[in-house]
C-alpha cells in the first residue's frame, strides 16, 4: 500500500479548484538575531512582511540582490527554519495546522537548491538517493528503487549507466539532474527551485532549463524559481516577485515586469544586465553602492536612498504594495495616486 | 618596454598537471591599453592560463611549457626574487572572492602600505597617502575611514574595489582579472566592470579578464578570446566574436542564453553534452564530439587557425558553414541523441 496515489493526472489531489492559489503566503516574517560588540541585541530582518500566490501551474519566478531574503523565503516555506509569524496556505488549507501537517506538506512541496553536491549524501549512490524519500513515506523498497530509475531515465540519465554511482563520480550538470529527479520522487505539486541552474556553465545551464520545462508540463508541476539572473527569469517564469531588503517591491506578469517595470529598483536591477552589444555598452551604472544591510533597514521605503526619484515623503511613508494594473502590485509611493509623492498619478475621482 | 611590444605574449603555452593536458598550446597577443576577455567554461583553461602568466602554481607539481612574455620579461626565466618584483610591480591579479585574497587579521590599509612598501623606497606615511589616494580612485566613500577597515568589516562591492586598489598599488602595467565579478551582486558587478574600463582608458592599463559570462566580456573587453578544452578556438574583437561568430562553439554559447530564446516556453538552443575529459582527450578537434558541423576529418585531425578577417582567428575546418548556419538561424539540432551533462 503506498501512500502515494497512483494517479497520474496532476489535478487528482487538487482541493480547491483551478482559482484558488496553490500556496498562499501572508505577512511571512522573519528575523534572525545577531549580537554585536558590546552585547547589544539586534536582528537581521531577512523577511518583513513578504504577501505573495503562488497559482496552479504558473512558475514564480523570485529575484533580488544578495541579502533581499529571496533564500529565507524558501526556506521558510520548506519549514527548513521556522517563520516568526505569518501564515502559508496549502491549496486552501493551513500549513502546520491539523489538516496539513508538515510531514504531509512536504511531500507536495520539494526543493533543489543551488549546490548540487553539498545537497546529496556521499555515502549513497544516486539511485538509494532518489529512493530514499519514498521509502522513507511507505513505498516497497523494490516500487521505490524501481521509480527511482524510472526518473533517472526521466531526467536523461541512463539508470544503467549512472544508478550505481556515487554523487562524486559524476558531473555539476548531471548532479543537478540528479536532484531535480529525487525532488519529483514524490509526486509533489510544487518544487523550489533554489538558485538551481546557478552553479551551471551556460550550455549546460540551458540543458537543464529545457529539462524543467518539460518536466513541468509533463507532471503537471508549479514551481517557485529563485534566481539572481534576469535572463533566466524572464525565459522561465510566467510571473515575477522582485525582493528588496527583506520586501516584495513589485509582483507581476514577467512579460510587464521586466519589459516595463514600474519600481525604480527593478528599473536599475534590469539596466544592471551586462549588454550583449559591443557597439552599445553600457554606459552609467544607476545604481551607487551595495544593497544595505538588513538589519538596519532604511526607514519608510528601504530603496529611498538609493532612489533616483526619492522625496521626503519616501523616507517617512513604507509604501504598500497596491496594485496599478490588474495583476500587477508595486511599492512605490511614485507610482500610487493619492500617495502626497510629486510624480504619483492623480487619482482617478469617483463619479 | 618598447611601445610596439605588446604588453603580454603567450606563445604555444601549455600546462599540465600529472597527466592532464589542462592547457593546450595557446597562443595569445595583448597590445598594451588593451582589454582582453578570455571566456569558456569551467574546465576550459582559462583561469589556468591567466595563473601561469604569474606563474603561481607549484613547480613541482605543474609543468609550464612555451613562451611567456609580460610586460617585457620573460616570465619563465624571472628568478625567485625577480618573480617576487615582477608580481604587483608589473603585473597583478584579482580574484574572483576578495574576502579569501585578504589576509583577515591585518586592515586593508595596512595590506596594501605593505605591498607598496615591498616594491618602493618610500615612509610609512608617504605609503598610507599612496593608499589613500588609490582608495579615492576606485571610488570607495568615506576611503580615510575604510583605509582602517578589516576586510569582514567591507562589503562584497567594497572589497572588490578595495582589491583592486591594492592590486593598482605598485602602478603595474597589466592587470589580470580572474572572474572579477562572479561573486558580486548585479547592481555591484556593472560598477565593477565600469571602473575597470574606466582604470584602463585612464592609467592605460593592459587587463586581461577570464570570465564565463558573455555579458561581463563584451562589456570590458575590446577584444575576446574563446577556450575550449584548453585551446582557444576564436579570437577577435568583441564585434567580431559576438556579432560575426565563425565556430560552432562560440554560436552554441550565443545560442544558449536565456535572453536568445524570445518566446517564453520555447526551449532553449544547447550544446549537446558536457566538455571533454582533458585526462583522455579524443584524437583531433575537441569539440567534434558535440558539434553541429562535425565531419570525418574533425575527429581525425585538430583544425589549424585561420584568419578569416583582419585580427579574427579561428581553429575549425569549416568556418564558412559555421557563420552561415549563425547568420540562417537557429543551429540545426543533430539527429542523435547526446549523453547529457
Amino acid at each position: 500500500m503506498s501512500v502515494i496515489p497512483d494517479a497520474s493526472d496532476p489535478f487528482a489531489r487538487d482541493r480547491g479548484g483551478p482559482a484558488q492559489p496553490l500556496l498562499s503566503v501572508s505577512g511571512l516574517t522573519k528575523h534572525f538575531p545577531v549580537r554585536k560588540a558590546g552585547g547589544k541585541k539586534q536582528v537581521v530582518r531577512a523577511v518583513d512582511g513578504v504577501d505573495f500566490d503562488v497559482l496552479k501551474g504558473e512558475t514564480l519566478g523570485i529575484v533580488g540582490e544578495s541579502g533581499c531574503g529571496k533564500s529565507t523565503t524558501a526556506k521558510l516555506l520548506m519549514g527548513l527554519i521556522e517563520r516568526d509569524s505569518g501564515g502559508l496556505l496549502y491549496d486552501g488549507q493551513a500549513v502546520g495546522e491539523r489538516a496539513m501537517p508538515w510531514r504531509s506538506y512536504r511531500r507536495q512541496v520539494q526543493m533543489v537548491f543551488q549546490d548540487s553536491y553539498a545537497s546529496l549524501n556521499p555515502r549513497m549512490t544516486v539511485e538509494q538517493s532518489i529512493a530514499f524519500g519514498p521509502k522513507v513515506n511507505g513505498v516497497p523498497g523494490r516500487e521505490a528503487v524501481e521509480r527511482a530509475r524510472g526518473l533517472l531515465a526521466r531526467v536523461g540519465l541512463e539508470p544503467k549507466r549512472f544508478a550505481g554511482r556515487y554523487p562524486h563520480e559524476i558531473s555539476g550538470g548531471q548532479r543537478q539532474r540528479v536532484n531535480i529527479a529525487r525532488s519529483l520522487a514524490l509526486e509533489p505539486r510544487l518544487v523550489l527551485l533554489d538558485e538551481a541552474v546557478s552553479a551551471l556553465d551556460k550550455s549546460v545551464e540551458a540543458q537543464v532549463l529545457n529539462l524543467l520545462l518539460d518536466l513541468k508540463a509533463e507532471f503537471g508541476l508549479t514551481y517557485i524559481f529563485i534566481s539572481h539572473d534576469l535572463n533566466v527569469v524572464r525565459f522561465i517564469s510566467d510571473r515575477v516577485m522582485v525582493m528588496y531588503l527583506g520586501r516584495v517591491s513589485e509582483i507581476g506578469p514577467s512579460d510587464t515586469v521586466l519589459d516595463a517595470p514600474a519600481h525604480p529598483y527593478t528599473e536599475a536591477l534590469l539596466a544592471s544586465m551586462p549588454s550583449l552589444d559591443p557597439d552599445n555598452r553600457t554606459q552609467v551604472a544607476l545604481l551607487a553602492g551595495d544593497p544595505p544591510n538588513p538589519i538596519d533597514p532604511p526607514t519608510g521605503c528601504r530603496f529611498h536612498p538609493r532612489c533616483a526619484l526619492a522625496e521626503d515623503i519616501c523616507s517617512q511613508t513604507e509604501p504598500p504594495l497596491d496594485g496599478i494594473q490588474p495583476l500587477h502590485r508595486v511599492a512605490c509611493l511614485a507610482r500610487q495616486p493619492g500617495s502626497g509623492h510629486s510624480a504619483a498619478p492623480i487619482p482617478a475621482i469617483a463619479a | 618596454m618598447p611601445p610596439s611590444e605588446p604588453a603580454v605574449a603567450l606563445n604555444d603555452l601549455r600546462v599540465a598537471f600529472g597527466k592532464v593536458q589542462v592547457v593546450d598550446g595557446v597562443d595569445l597577443t595583448v597590445e598594451r591599453g588593451q582589454a582582453m576577455a578570455l571566456i569558456g567554461e569551467s574546465g576550459s583553461g582559462k583561469s589556468v592560463t591567466l595563473r601561469a602568466i604569474l606563474r603561481l602554481f607549484p613547480e613541482g607539481r605543474s609543468r609550464i611549457e612555451g613562451r611567456i612574455l609580460a610586460a617585457g620579461k620573460d616570465v619563465q626565466a624571472l628568478t625567485k626574487r625577480q618573480l617576487a618584483d615582477f608580481r604587483g610591480g608589473d603585473v597583478s591579479m584579482i580574484f574572483q572572492e576578495p574576502l579569501l585574497a585578504f589576509d583577515p587579521v591585518y586592515t586593508v590599509g595596512r595590506q596594501i602600505t605593505e605591498a607598496i612598501l615591498r616594491h618602493e623606497k618610500m615612509s610609512k606615511d608617504e605609503a598610507r597617502k599612496r593608499a589613500l589616494a588609490l582608495f579615492e580612485r576606485v571610488r570607495i566613500p568615506s576611503p580615510e575611514r575604510r583605509l582602517d577597515n578589516y576586510p569582514h568589516e567591507m562589503s562584497g562591492g567594497m572589497r572588490q574595489r578595495a582589491m583592486i586598489a591594492l592590486a593598482l598599488a605598485c602602478r603595474p602595467q597589466v592587470l589580470l582579472a580572474d572572474e572579477p565579478t562572479t561573486a558580486l551582486d548585479a547592481t555591484v558587478q556593472i560598477q565593477v566592470l565600469l571602473l575597470l574600463r574606466e582604470l584602463q582608458r585612464d592609467l592605460g592599463l593592459s587587463i586581461i579578464i577570464v570570465t564565463h559570462d558573455l555579458g561581463a566580456a563584451v562589456e570590458v573587453a575590446d577584444r575576446i578570446a574563446v577556450m575550449y578544452a584548453g585551446k582557444i578556438v576564436e579570437t577577435g574583437t568583441a564585434h567580431q566574436v559576438v556579432l560575426n561568430p565563425h565556430h560552432p562553439y562560440t554560436i552554441g554559447l550565443l545560442r544558449s542564453r536565456a535572453e536568445g530564446a524570445l518566446a517564453k516556453g520555447s526551449r532553449l538552443e544547447t550544446i549537446p553534452g558536457s566538455p571533454p575529459d582533458l585526462a583522455n582527450r579524443p584524437p583531433g578537434c575537441p569539440f567534434a564530439p558535440r558539434c553541429f558541423l562535425a565531419e570525418e576529418r574533425c575527429r581525425r585531425e585538430m583544425p589549424p587557425v585561420a584568419e578569416i578577417a583582419p585580427g579574427h582567428h579561428v581553429a575549425c575546418w569549416r568556418t564558412e558553414e559555421a557563420a552561415e548556419a549563425y547568420r540562417a538561424g537557429p543551429t540545426p539540432v543533430r539527429a542523435a541523441e547526446p549523453v547529457p551533462a
